[in-house]
């Protein structure tokens, strides 16, 4: 019996030990280091495929690190510049801003700059955009007419709302597209609005997510999202988007409604000669990487020539404002507004 | 009062030292044995309540850096008082709630004749292997309109239990039906003798298992973000997002930590001193008298079987229903198969060491009991109530700052679980010490053998089932995590927590299923063996010391 125990000691702690080994070298199998590492804020499903076909493209081997873009960013700015990533790709501007701020971040070739219209890189050049999200109103085609629907997203303060629109305050397109409102509309009136809001009770959900499912189930008539979170919940079911019972609609003329994000991606200053992450930033900039953003995560590629899903509405179609999508300072007044307003609380 | 005097070497020196003096003092090298006494376990344990301090430091860097100025526009935010206040109030509702189900269980399936009373056992316990999150999502997607304040207290209530029913059961099937039997003879009722005489004795595991709820309910993150419930977590979890600065976040965080400290001071200070009971002569141990059920027997089981099926049959309809519903696929069973073999060696690895520096402190606890050692305990039980994104956050600044060479290898994971989860360990440990005799411990030194020689072939048998199943507790707790693990896992290394946060994040609910499922199965396994090791006669699993 002892010699049971002592032989049942030894072996677990044997297991453990080639366990740590093992696994401790990640996706390599504790083999050579990978020539390459990313920090993505964005989902493994939604990038991943890319990411693999970048390896097989270009021989290059790929270590990503995936997680929630906040956290990524707290992480990058606690590591500094001892930090083992070289790449870090964001889901929205304001995390590549924060960063770039805390001076992790090297300016990027003119070469790379260049493909991508200025309004969505960073105008010192230390992160690029690589696709575009559009702010649209999520509506239930079900118990709503195109027609019913309000032409300005000042409208949704309206009686007839309330109680029916669905936000995610704390979801970083939201804080993006108040600051558009603030730049466009002034401070006054986009405080106005959010008070307005936040006295005509909003349904406030987590994320984008939740709100398209709960349009899609009946239980919110509108909301204000990203586009492609239709498209997503159309892929899960199976189904056309056009069977879905959630429906976009575009803010038009204009309206801050129809504001453009970006996801993004920087260079870390310690990886500022690796040519590595160069070709990777270049690659998703590319034609190819481009089209997979197109056909695979619905969302606005922002090069030149590539094609568009037929249900989309073209960029240049969208009159989106024109705000400083670097303007972080203003993105911190954007916040405190956000909180003053009572939306997140 | 000699009883209690010999539980303790130097206890037994006090009263020699008085006896002979009259004075409370020795003198010289006693009196130091006397204020700091085991110097070797105290010093040990030290260190280890060094590692779940380092939350802690960081916090105190990171504040002191955001300035005065900054901390009071923290403080001003709007609805901080009301988010507080609810908290507050849902880790009350939650803890009553737990205590209810809790001990009601125990009692009706230790000291009762209900039929199937194995089969409540270990059914009663298996929520502990239900992460909050999946439970969070699983009554949503099945009842309608399921949020607010209301739901969160039902879902966290039925996967925080556990904690209350597995040292209660513990405690009640442990516990000498003597003492009862002597109240009884003294001319006590039934219900005397059990307000009076058996809650009495097992009061120190539900306080422990009370706290361990009120503590998680304040530290939890999952279930209050799916049902929207605003509570200082998500306030916490919201600075990250809005702006992206940490800074504010951990401004708050502080504020937990002190709210946290509050709750500890209250529980202290509530707490009367345990007696402790012993029996002069040994006596025959015997099983405790069941109690009759007669008529309520059916109430009983309905009400047993409701809980069941609300805790355990919710979230695996379901998990059954993404997964004929939705079109997503998990992927390869290659990567199932790694995310597994990550998720158990992780979690090994900080179940271990968990339980390597929970032991000076439990054992310090049971054996010198004091000040220094119920401060020692209760600190740890600080850094548990912090959500893990901040205790994560803490140890990459370790890491970079101090550790490199560790930074992102699961050591430094296994560090973040043993700063999270020490006081299910230092229960487990004091519990298992306790009820071993240190009589023993001190024949064998008297007998010539040296204090390691003694620590190793006395103390360490006689523990470690109680250890073993304090090693228990927190590997399936450790599975379960999530926030900290994203932060600290080694680059391209995922476990199951992780791959269903990556698939619900993007909503492909069925690629999700199966790791749901996968993990709920797994950390099963350590439940059951708990649940089996508390109803039968052993050891106090959780707390149940002083």
């Amino acid at each position: 019996m002892r010699t049971f125990r002592t032989a049942a000691v030894v072996t677990v702690a044997a297991l453990l030990a080639t366990g740590l080994a093992a696994c401790g070298g990640g996706s390599n199998g504790g083999g050579s280091p990978a020539a390459l590492t990313v920090y993505s804020g964005r989902s493994e499903a939604l990038v991943g495929p890319l990411i693999q076909q970048f390896t097989q493209e270009t021989g290059i081997t790929v270590d990503v690190r995936y997680g929630n873009t906040a956290q990524m960013a707290a992480q990058l700015m606690e590591e500094g510049d001892r930090s083992p990533a070289h790449v870090f790709l964001a889901q929205d501007a304001g995390a590549l801003g924060a960063v770039a701020k805390a001076g992790l971040f090297a300016p990027l070739p003119e070469e790379i700059l260049d493909r991508v219209p200025a309004q969505y890189r960073a105008t010192n050049g230390q992160w690029v955009g690589v696709t575009g999200r559009a702010r649209v109103l999520a509506y239930d085609s079900q118990t709503l007419d195109p027609a019913d629907l309000p032409a300005s997203v000042f409208d949704l303060t309206a009686p007839e709302w309330r109680g029916r629109v669905g936000v995610a305050p704390t979801n970083a397109s939201f804080q993006a597209f108040v600051t558009a409102m603030r730049v466009q509309h002034g401070d006054d009136r986009a405080r106005q609005w959010l008070a307005d809001l936040a006295a005509n009770d909003p349904q406030i959900r987590e994320n984008n997510v939740q709100i398209v499912a709960d349009i899609d189930e009946g239980r919110l008539a509108v909301g204000l999202v990203n586009h492609y979170y239709v498209f997503e919940r159309a892929k899960e079911l199976g189904v056309g988007i056009d069977d879905l019972r959630v429906r976009l609609h575009f803010f038009p003329d204009g309206d801050t409604g129809a504001l453009v994000n970006v996801s993004g991606v920087g260079l870390l200053s310690s990886a500022a000669d690796n040519a590595n992450a160069r070709r990777f930033i270049e690659y998703l900039l590319s034609p190819t990487g481009q089209r997979y953003f197109a056909e695979q995560t619905f969302e606005y590629p922002l090069i030149a020539g590539v094609a568009l899903d037929p249900a989309l509405p073209p960029l240049d179609e969208l009159e989106a404002p024109d705000i400083d999508l670097n303007d972080l300072d203003t993105l911190a007044a954007t916040v405190e507004m956000i909180q003053q307003s009572g939306l997140t609380t | 009062m000699l009883q209690e005097a010999m539980t303790d070497s130097a206890g037994r020196a006090r009263v020699d030292a008085r006896a002979r003096f009259g004075r409370p003092y020795a003198r010289g090298r006693r009196a130091w044995h006397h204020l700091a006494p085991r110097p070797v376990l105290l010093v040990a344990s030290v260190l280890a309540v060094g590692v779940s301090a380092v939350p802690l430091v960081y916090l105190a860097v990171r504040t002191a850096e955001a300035g005065g100025s900054r901390i009071a526009a923290v403080l001003r935010t709007p609805g901080l008082a009301e988010l507080t206040l609810r908290s507050l109030a849902l880790m009350a509702v939650v803890t009553a709630g737990c205590l209810v189900i809790g001990v009601g269980t125990a009692l009706l399936v230790v000291r009762t004749d209900l039929p199937a009373r194995r089969f409540f056992a270990v059914v009663a316990a298996l929520p502990l292997a239900i992460p909050t999150y999946v439970a969070g999502y699983a009554w949503v997607s099945l009842v309608d309109d399921f949020h607010g304040f209301a739901a969160a207290a039902v879902v966290l209530v039925l996967c925080c239990s556990p904690y209350v029913y597995l040292p209660t059961a513990a405690a009640l099937a442990g516990a000498d039906p003597a003492t009862e039997e002597a109240s009884r003879a003294l001319g006590r009722g039934p219900w005397a003798t059990f307000v009076g005489v058996t809650l009495r004795q097992i009061r120190p595991a539900i306080t422990a298992g009370a706290l361990l709820v009120a503590l998680y309910v304040l530290s939890d993150f999952g279930a209050v973000a799916i049902l929207r419930v605003n509570t200082f977590t998500l306030a916490i979890f919201t600075s990250f997002n809005l702006g992206f600065d940490r800074t504010g976040a951990l401004v708050l965080s502080t504020m937990l930590v002190l709210l946290t400290m509050a709750v500890l001071v209250g529980e202290l200070l509530a707490r009367r001193t345990t007696t402790r009971y012993a029996r002069v002569g040994s006596g025959a141990r015997r099983p405790p008298e069941r109690i009759a059920l007669g008529p309520w027997r059916p109430v009983a089981l309905a009400g047993l079987a409701a809980v069941a099926l609300a805790a355990l049959g919710i979230p695996a309809g379901a998990m059954a229903r993404w997964f004929s519903v939705g079109v997503s696929r998990p992927g390869s069973l290659a990567e199932i198969a790694a995310a597994m073999g990550n998720t158990l060696t992780f979690s090994a690895a900080g179940a271990a060491l968990t339980m390597l520096l929970a032991l000076p402190i439990g054992l310090l606890g049971a054996r010198a009991p004091g000040p220094v050692a119920a401060v020692l305990d209760r600190v740890t039980y600080v850094s548990h109530a912090l959500p893990g994104v901040v205790v994560g956050l803490s140890l990459v600044f370790f890491g970079i700052n101090v550790a490199y060479p560790l930074y992102q290898t699961p050591w430094l994971l296994a560090l973040a679980y043993a700063a999270l989860f020490l006081p299910l360990g230092v229960g487990a440990v004091a519990g298992a010490a306790a009820q071993a005799p240190p009589g023993l411990e001190e024949a064998a030194r008297s007998l010539g053998r040296g204090p390691l020689s003694v620590f190793r072939t006395v103390t360490v048998p006689l523990t470690l089932p109680g250890i073993g199943a304090g090693a228990a507790l927190v590997f399936l707790t450790c599975m379960k995590e999530l926030p900290a693990t994203l932060l600290l896992r080694p680059t391209g290394a995922d476990t199951l927590a992780t791959e269903l946060w990556t698939h619900t994040s993007v909503a492909a609910y069925a690629a999700a299923a199966p790791y749901a499922a996968l993990l709920v199965l797994l950390a099963a396994i350590p439940t059951w063996l708990l649940a089996v090791r508390s109803g039968a006669t052993g050891p106090a699993v959780i707390g149940g010391g002083s």
